[in-house]
C-alpha cells in the first residue's frame, strides 16, 4: 500500500490534439489516456487490508468498513457463474487488477479548477460542452473518484440531491442507508458482492416529491488506468410523483492487459414517480463489464432503462426492474452491438410482485465477425396476481455467417389472469444489401453502419436526441472498424 | 464526354461461364438497349460491371473514360459514375429513403465538404414530383414493404439523385403496369442528356416504345449475336427469340 507512485499508461495517441467540435459527447474519442500521478493506490490484488485502505483514504463511518468487510467474504464464497455463463469469466485474474486508484482531491464543482490531465480528457470527450448546452448537471468519474461534480443552481434549488457516493456517504448519510443495498443485496451475485466490497464513486441521487428535473443529470465514467478495476455504485431515489431522466457514459483507453468494471446501480421509484436511466457505453474490447442493474417500482411509478452496450470483451448485464406497487411499469429497451471478439451477455428482469403491473421489454443485438450476442430474459409473474401483462420482444441482426446470437428468454407466468406476449426474429444483412448500399457509393463499412443503424432506429428515435446522435456515431465508429 | 467500353469480358458465377466474351461501347447521350431471353446473362453482365463480388471476370475488361474499373470496389465505381438500376432491388429495413440518399450525396462530396440540407431536400422532392413520388416516401425505408412498381421509381429516384455518368437499367419495365411503365420512362427520358449514357436491360421491346434507344443488341448466351438500331427491337419482336436461335447464333 504504497502512496505516490506513477502509473504508466499509454502516451496520448496521435491526434491528441483534435478539438472535440462536435456535438453531442464524443465517446468515439476515447482510446487515448494520460500519465498520472496517484496520491493513492490500493496496489495491485484484494484483501481485507486493500478494503481497510480503500475505506480510510474515505474516511468512512465504521458500519460501511462492516459492509465491505462482509461484501468480500461474501464474494470470495461464491462461485463464478460459469455453469450458465461463459468460461471467459475465468480469464479474469483478481489478484492482478488495481482495485482503488485517485489524486485524492476533492470532486471539483467548475471546470476550471479540475487538473489539467484530467479536463483534457474530458474536454476531448466533449463533456464541458454538453454540460452548457443541455445538462442539469453533471459528474465525472476519472478511475476511482468523481473528478467533477456540478449541480445547475436552478436544479439544486429544488431540492435535488446530486453528489457522488463517496460525498453522499458523508454529507446524507442517514437516506443513503435507508436505501442502500436493498434493491441489489450484497450476496445477489458474486460481482455485486465485489463491488460492495471495493466501491468508489458512482452517483447518489434524490429527487424531492413532486419535482420534476426537466433537463438530464449525467454520469460519465472513465477509466484511465490499465489492470484498474472501476466499481461504482449508484443510487438513485425519486420521491412521489418525482421524475428525473440520468445518463451514463462510459470509456476506457485499449490496453493490453484487460480491466475489469463491475458497477451496482439501484433505483427506487416510489409511489407516481418516474425514472428514465440511459447508458451509452463504449468500453474498449479489453474490458470486462459486468454490472447488476436493477430497480423497484412502487405503486403507479415507472422504471425505464435504456441500455446501449457498445464495446467490451464480455458485457453481462441485465437491467431489472421490480414491480413492487399496484400499476407499476417497468421497461427495458436494449441495444448491443457485439463485433469481431466480443461477447454480449445482455438481457432484462420483470419480477411482477403486485396487481396490474405491466413490463416491456425489447432487445435487439447485431452480432458481426464472430462477436457473439446472448439474450436473456427473466419474466416473473406469481399465480396469485391479477391483470399483469408483459410483452417481449427481441430482434437479432447478424452481419456475416460467423455470427452468433443465442435467445434464452426465461417466462414464468402463473395463473390465467395475465398476459404474456413474446416475440423474436432473427434476421442477416445479406451480401446483396450490401452490394446494393455499395453501388450507390457507400464504402462497405458505411453500408453497414447503415443497416445497423436501420436495424436499431425505431429504439433509436425514442431516445433524447443527443444520445440518439451519439449512439450512431459509436455505430458507425464500431462499424467502420470492423472492415477488414 | 465520356465513354464506357466493355471488352471481350468473360464473367462466371462459380465454374460457370456466364458472360462469354462480349464486347459494347456506351458514350454519354446515347442509350442501347440489350435484349435477350431469360437466362442469358443480362443481369449477370450489369453486376460484375457494377463490381458484384459473386461475379468473377475471368477475361476482359471494363473501362471508363480509359481506365478500368476492374480493380476498384464497387462504390468506388460508383461514385466514378456507374449506376446500376437493380432488376430486384433490396430492402433495407429501417434506412429511410432520406437518410440513404443524403449518404450517398454525402459519399460524393470532399473531405470536409458538409451537405446543405435545405438544398438537398429541394432538390430531392423536384426529382420525387418528377417520378410522381408522394413525399411521404421519402421517410420510408428504402423498398421495404415497396410495391414492384415503387421499387422501380425509387431506382429510378436514386439515379436521378446521384447523377451518374453511365447507368445500367436492368429491367426498369419488369412489373409495371401501363401507368408506371409511363411515370418511370417519362422520369428516365428526363434525365437523357449528353452528359448520360445508358444501357437499359429488356427482355421486352416494350419499354423501348417509350425510351427509344439509339442503338440496340441482341443477347444469346452470354454474347451479343446482333447489333442495330431502333428496327432491330421491332424485327426481334415480330419474328420472337426463336428467330435469334436459329438465324443468328452460330451452330
Ligand atoms: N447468383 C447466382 N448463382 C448461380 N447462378 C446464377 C446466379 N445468378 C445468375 N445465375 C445463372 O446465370 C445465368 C444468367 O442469369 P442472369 O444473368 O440473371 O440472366 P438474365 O438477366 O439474362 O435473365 C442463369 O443460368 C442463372 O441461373
Ligand atoms: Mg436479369
Amino acid at each position: 500500500m504504497s502512496q505516490s507512485p506513477t502509473t504508466d499508461t499509454l502516451p496520448p495517441t496521435a491526434g491528441d490534439a483534435a478539438a472535440n467540435a462536435v456535438q453531442g459527447i464524443d465517446q468515439a474519442a476515447g482510446n487515448f489516456s494520460y500519465k498520472m500521478d496517484y496520491a493513492f493506490d490500493a496496489g495491485t490484488g484484494l484483501t481485507e487490508d486493500t478494503i481497510r485502505y480503500i475505506s480510510s483514504v474515505k474516511k468512512e463511518a465504521p458500519w460501511i468498513l462492516e459492509f465491505r468487510l462482509n461484501a468480500l467474504k461474501q464474494f470470495r464464497a461464491k462461485p463464478m457463474p460459469t455453469h450458465w455463463a461463459t468460461k471467459d469469466l475465468e480469464n479474469i485474474n483478481f489478484d492482478k487488477i488495481r482495485y482503488y486508484l485517485a489524486q485524492g482531491q476533492k470532486p471539483k464543482r467548475t471546470w476550471d479548477e479540475v487538473p489539467d490531465d484530467i479536463k483534457k480528457t474530458f474536454e476531448r470527450l466533449g463533456i464541458p460542452e454538453q454540460e452548457r448546452k443541455f445538462l442539469a448537471g453533471v459528474e465525472a468519474q476519472f478511475d476511482s473518484e468523481a473528478a467533477y461534480s456540478n449541480v445547475k443552481d436552478l436544479v439544486a434549488k429544488q431540492g435535488v440531491i446530486f453528489l457522488n457516493s463517496s460525498e453522499a456517504l458523508r454529507e446524507h448519510p442517514d437516506l443513503f442507508r435507508k436505501f442502500f443495498g436493498k434493491v441489489i443485496p450484497t450476496g445477489d451475485n458474486k460481482f455485486s458482492a465485489l463491488n460492495s466490497a471495493v466501491f468508489s464513486g458512482g452517483s447518489f441521487i434524490y429527487v424531492p416529491k413532486g419535482v420534476k428535473v426537466s433537463h438530464p443529470l449525467q454520469a460519465y465514467f472513465r477509466i484511465n488506468a490499465e489492470n484498474f478495476g472501476q466499481f461504482e455504485r449508484t443510487l438513485i431515489i425519486a420521491d412521489e410523483g418525482a421524475e428525473l431522466t440520468y445518463m451514463e457514459g462510459c470509456t476506457a483507453p485499449k490496453f493490453s492487459t484487460s480491466t475489469l468494471h463491475s458497477a451496482v446501480v439501484e433505483l427506487v421509484a416510489l409511489k407516481g414517480a418516474k425514472i428514465q436511466y440511459i447508458t451509452v457505453q463504449n468500453w474498449a474490447n479489453n474490458v470486462f463489464n459486468l454490472v447488476t442493474k436493477r430497480g423497484v417500482a412502487h405503486e403507479e411509478a415507472e422504471i425505464k432503462w435504456i441500455d446501449c452496450n457498445i464495446g467490451s470483451r464480455l458485457t453481462m448485464k441485465y437491467p431489472g426492474v421490480v414491480l413492487k406497487g399496484r400499476k407499476a411499469r417497468g421497461e427495458v429497451i436494449s441495444i448491443a452491438l457485439a463485433n469481431d471478439g466480443q461477447h454480449q451477455d445482455t438481457g432484462a428482469k420483470m419480477i411482477h410482485a403486485a396487481d396490474e403491473t405491466t413490463s416491456n421489454i425489447v432487445a435487439k443485438s447485431i452480432s458481426v465477425g464472430q462477436g457473439r450476442s446472448t439474450y436473456r430474459g427473466v419474466v416473473h409473474i406469481p399465480k396469485h396476481l391479477k391483470g399483469c401483462k408483459n410483452n417481449t420482444e427481441c430482434d437479432a441482426l447478424l452481419i456475416n455467417t460467423n455470427s452468433r446470437t443465442d435467445t434464452y428468454p426465461a417466462i414464468t407466468v402463473r395463473g390465467d389472469a395475465n398476459s404474456v406476449q413474446h416475440e423474436a426474429s432473427v434476421s442477416k444483412v445479406s451480401e446483396e444489401q450490401i452490394f446494393y448500399m455499395q453501388q450507390r457509393g457507400l464504402t462497405e463499412g458505411q453500408a453497414m453502419s447503415l443497416s445497423v443503424n436501420g436495424f436499431v432506429n425505431d429504439l433509436a428515435t425514442q431516445f433524447p436526441m443527443e444520445y440518439s446522435v451519439e449512439l450512431k456515431r459509436l455505430i458507425d465508429l464500431e462499424m467502420e472498424g470492423s472492415v477488414g | 464526354m465520356s465513354q464506357l467500353d466493355i471488352k471481350d469480358l468473360h464473367v462466371s458465377i462459380g465454374e460457370k461461364a456466364i458472360v462469354k466474351g462480349l464486347t459494347l461501347t456506351v458514350r454519354s447521350g446515347e442509350v442501347h438497349a440489350i435484349m435477350g431471353p431469360n437466362g442469358t446473362g443480362k443481369s449477370t453482365l450489369a453486376k460484375a460491371v457494377a463490381g458484384h463480388p459473386s461475379y468473377t471476370i475471368t477475361s476482359g475488361d471494363v473501362l471508363l473514360d480509359g481506365r478500368s474499373i476492374l480493380v476498384m470496389e464497387p462504390d468506388e465505381r460508383a461514385r466514378a459514375g456507374l449506376f446500376l438500376a437493380f432488376q430486384y432491388p433490396s430492402e433495407i429495413p429501417g434506412v429511410s429513403i432520406a437518410n440513404f440518399l443524403r449518404a450517398a450525396v454525402q459519399a460524393r462530396m470532399g473531405e470536409g465538404e458538409e451537405l446543405d440540407a435545405a438544398a438537398y431536400y429541394k432538390r430531392l422532392y423536384s426529382k420525387m414530383d418528377l417520378l410522381k413520388m408522394d413525399r411521404k416516401f421519402t421517410s420510408r425505408a428504402i423498398n421495404d414493404g415497396f410495391s414492384g412498381g415503387e421499387k422501380k421509381r425509387c431506382e429510378i429516384l436514386q439515379m436521378a439523385m446521384l447523377e451518374p455518368k453511365f447507368a445500367l437499367m436492368d429491367e426498369t419495365d419488369s412489373g409495371l403496369d401501363i401507368d408506371a411503365l409511363r411515370i418511370v420512362a417519362d422520369g428516365v427520358n428526363a434525365l437523357r442528356s449528353t452528359n448520360l449514357g445508358v444501357l437499359m436491360i429488356t427482355h421486352y421491346q416494350r419499354l423501348l416504345g417509350y425510351i427509344v434507344p439509339d442503338h440496340v443488341h441482341v443477347m444469346w448466351d452470354g454474347r451479343i449475336v446482333k447489333s442495330g438500331d431502333k428496327s432491330l427491337a421491332l424485327e426481334l419482336e415480330a419474328k420472337g427469340y426463336d428467330w435469334v436461335k436459329t438465324e443468328l447464333v452460330p451452330a
